[in-house]
């Protein structure tokens, strides 16, 4: 039962990182290219845009989310169980959502990239 | 890639390792912090430790915001994933610790995953591709006139 918690905690986490960065990155991307746009058009403008992005605040609301309940998660699970696999289950995660939602060619070489990430991951913080 | 995007990924990849484990460092001084104690949150900003790794925290936001205005999502999370190696590397040399096999196979197996990332394009997504930068016009032989005429699209 108490494991069933712990995953559940997992998934939790998981889910809103994914949701979070995906929602950061379609900000950004409608931000548009910030050196190119601080050249253009100051560094006002650049912080004007950001802030003025809907995606940008739900984003950071999504990572708020994910930190508070990897806090929760980790008080009740073990610590070399939860910060491993919602490391690399995000990395996985994100290959997945980013190539539905983004758009992004996910190729062979992103695939394997990813993989690789996720199980180094899962290895150094275990 | 200009070499300032290198540093902007760079900078995730340091920052976010560094903001980490001082944060990580400091709060372990700090002690426990549990619902029924919420002030102690309070106290642990205090901390120097505590305070620094904020401060890089959000050096590293800003950074990471920076390169996913650039870049893939599938770019810069597997490319900036060598703060995990640069934190096993810290723990062995700087601070003693063991490292074990198991670990040194996890180092290995990102540098792997970054190598094979390195190799390809950083930006693949055609939804919100922003107007070229004055480099790659630059590079790509325009005028320098075209840049400050073109460069106005909104």
């Amino acid at each position: 039962m108490k494991s069933a918690y712990t995953w559940g905690g997992i998934l939790v986490i998981v889910f809103a990182s994914v949701v979070g960065d995906i929602l950061l990155a379609r900000a950004m991307k409608q931000v548009g290219d910030v050196h190119a746009l601080l050249r253009r058009a100051g560094l006002w403008t650049v912080v004007r845009r950001i802030l003025g992005n809907s995606n940008f605040f739900l984003g950071v609301t999504a990572m708020a989310v994910a930190f508070f309940s990897l806090l929760f998660a980790l008080s009740w699970g073990d610590v070399s169980l939860v910060a491993p696999a919602a490391a690399s289950l995000t990395f996985i995660g994100n290959a997945f959502a980013a190539k539905i939602f983004l758009h992004e060619k996910v190729d062979r070489r992103r695939w394997i990239a990813a993989v690789l990430v996720a199980a180094g991951v899962a290895l150094l913080a275990g | 890639m200009t070499t300032r995007k290198y540093l902007v990924l760079a900078g995730v990849t340091v920052f976010g390792a560094a903001g980490d484990s001082m944060l990580s460092h400091g709060m372990k001084q700090a002690g426990n912090i549990s619902l029924h104690h919420l002030q102690g949150v309070l106290l642990a900003v205090l901390n120097p430790w505590v305070a620094v790794g904020i401060v890089l925290l959000l050096a590293f936001f800003a950074s990471y915001m920076n390169a996913l205005s650039w870049a893939d999502l599938t770019y810069v999370l597997p490319a900036t994933s060598l703060g995990y190696v640069l934190l096993a590397l810290v723990a062995k040399f700087a601070l003693h610790e063991e490292v074990s096999p198991l670990r040194w196979l996890g180092i290995a197996l990102i540098s792997g995953g970054v190598g094979f990332v390195a190799g390809g394009p950083a930006l693949t997504s055609h939804d919100h591709k922003p107007p070229p930068s004055r480099e790659e016009r630059e590079k790509d032989g325009a005028p320098t006139e075209e840049v400050v005429s073109g460069g106005v699209q909104r």
